[in-house]
């Protein structure tokens, strides 16, 4: 019993001490010295906040060109998958194109009707033009979704900034370094947003899933929506300017999931915008 | 020629487990193949587990302590979490090493499948407790079973690269 005790203590002893000829470090020093990273990352120590962001822009980089060939790969099983679906794809589109023509007028007396009412209200939204940015690297990993772009604090990236791909939202920026920048996106476990869902102006907050998609949670009453909803930003909390289109009501994946307008698996540019709406 | 032919395999051999680490932590399929859905499993695990236990002189614990902070940087994870990860997964195969006399595969893969539990566990609590981050446990659970799957296919492809008498 006893040497069956002391043999464990000496295959533990010798696993975590012991060092070869070609190891420079022992396992039990530097497993203290990643609790002692961890413990300094949760205190945002300042220190290691500049270590980071050095690290961030080489390894930023150098995980972009890795990721080079493989990136190219997919790119090119998209577009075969996209030209083989080109004739069905073009049919669809001549329908819709009809239907938006109708409903451009409607929305060109709409927006005039807006802008004068606004004028009369004197609310002013002063929006930056948004520094057009390319995603370096869109990593998908199992707790965090989230993209690295090639705009940092040198281009006037700051956080808190909105990522949107053509005008729909797609993400917050969290981290900035000097030439490149972390955006985390809606489809984050993590991400709640405040929207307003149309039409009926239903106050909630859409959560990420970690999946392709959005839920609407935290809504005040029992409500039933349909695949005419559409979910825009409502601006409450001040960190994202009301009005900016997500996505679309689709009770088919789950019951209240949001079907995102923008594919957040295929974002090669995005637009970074500051939040300046002013209101007067 | 034939002895420069060996010398150039023995090297390639030196250097590609390392390589293949640092190349699966910095490529976006280092952690988890999403796009196949639930299919994701943790390459770097098995290349750290194999080799810590097969021959640890062939990635230093420096290097895997390495790989690890560029593994957060890359996923954005607070520093030093995958390193300590890593460097739980090599204390296992540390002492597997030191009290096993007779590998065998199986052993190894029950061994490994602890490793990764315990080491996935240990993620979870920092990432979710500490850090405050959300966590999809569905994921993290088929996750783990295709790491354990998949380390026997490894193991295999590890074994037939080594050259003989390694």
């Amino acid at each position: 019993m006893a040497s069956g005790r002391d043999d464990f203590i000496i295959a533990i002893r010798s696993a975590f001490l012991k060092k070869s000829n070609k190891q420079q470090f022992s396992l039990l020093a530097l497993i203290f010295f990643s609790i002692f990273l961890i413990f300094l990352s949760n205190l945002n120590f300042i220190g290691i906040k500049y270590i980071k962001i050095g690290i961030n822009e080489a390894t930023y980089r150098l995980s972009a060109l890795i990721s080079y060939p493989e990136k190219k790969l997919s790119d090119s099983i998209n577009f075969f998958s996209a030209y083989f679906n080109a004739y069905e794809e073009n049919r669809n589109l001549k329908i819709k194109i009809d239907e938006l023509n109708n409903d451009k007028l409607n929305y060109i007396f709409l927006e005039n009707e807006n802008k004068r009412l606004k004028e009369i209200v004197g609310e002013n939204n002063q929006i930056s033009e948004g520094i057009v940015s390319r995603v370096l690297i869109d990593k998908e990993g199992k707790f965090l979704r989230s993209i690295i772009l090639n705009k940092g604090s040198k281009d006037g990236v700051k956080l808190g900034m909105v990522v949107l791909e053509k005008n729909y939202l797609v993400g917050q920026i969290i981290e900035v370094n000097y030439t490149t920048s972390r955006a985390i996106l809606i489809s984050d476990l993590n991400s709640n947003i405040p929207v307003v869902v149309e039409p009926g102006s239903f106050q909630s907050i859409l959560s990420g899933t970690g999946k392709d998609y959005g839920v609407i949670k935290y809504s005040k009453d029992q409500l039933i929506f349909d695949e005419y909803n559409i979910v825009y930003t409502s601006g409450s909390g001040g960190n994202f300017r009301s009005g900016l289109p997500i996505g679309k009501i689709n009770n088919e994946i789950e019951n209240l999931a949001v079907e995102f307008f923008s594919d957040l698996s295929q974002l090669s540019y995005v637009k970074i915008q500051s939040l300046e709406a002013a209101e007067q | 020629m034939t002895l420069k032919k060996i010398n150039f395999k023995n090297k390639l051999f030196k250097y590609f487990p390392l390589v293949l680490l640092y190349f699966s932590v910095l490529n976006e399929f280092d952690i988890d193949v999403t796009s196949f859905g639930l299919l994701s499993f943790n390459l770097p695990f098995i290349i750290i587990f194999y080799w810590s236990l097969k021959d640890p002189d062939h990635i230093g614990n420096g290097l895997i302590f390495i790989s690890g902070i560029l593994n957060d940087v890359t996923l954005g994870y607070p520093i030093g979490v995958s390193s300590f990860v890593y460097l739980t997964i090599i204390s296992f195969a540390a002492y597997l090493r030191n009290i096993t006399l007779r590998p065998n595969i199986f052993k190894d893969s029950l061994v490994f499948l602890i490793a990764i539990l315990f080491a996935n566990s240990v993620n979870a609590l920092i990432l979710s407790f500490v850090f405050g981050i959300q966590i999809n446990f569905f994921e993290i659970i088929a996750n783990i079973t295709f790491t354990f799957l998949l380390y026997f296919l490894f193991a295999r492809i590890f074994n037939f690269l080594t050259p003989k008498g390694t």
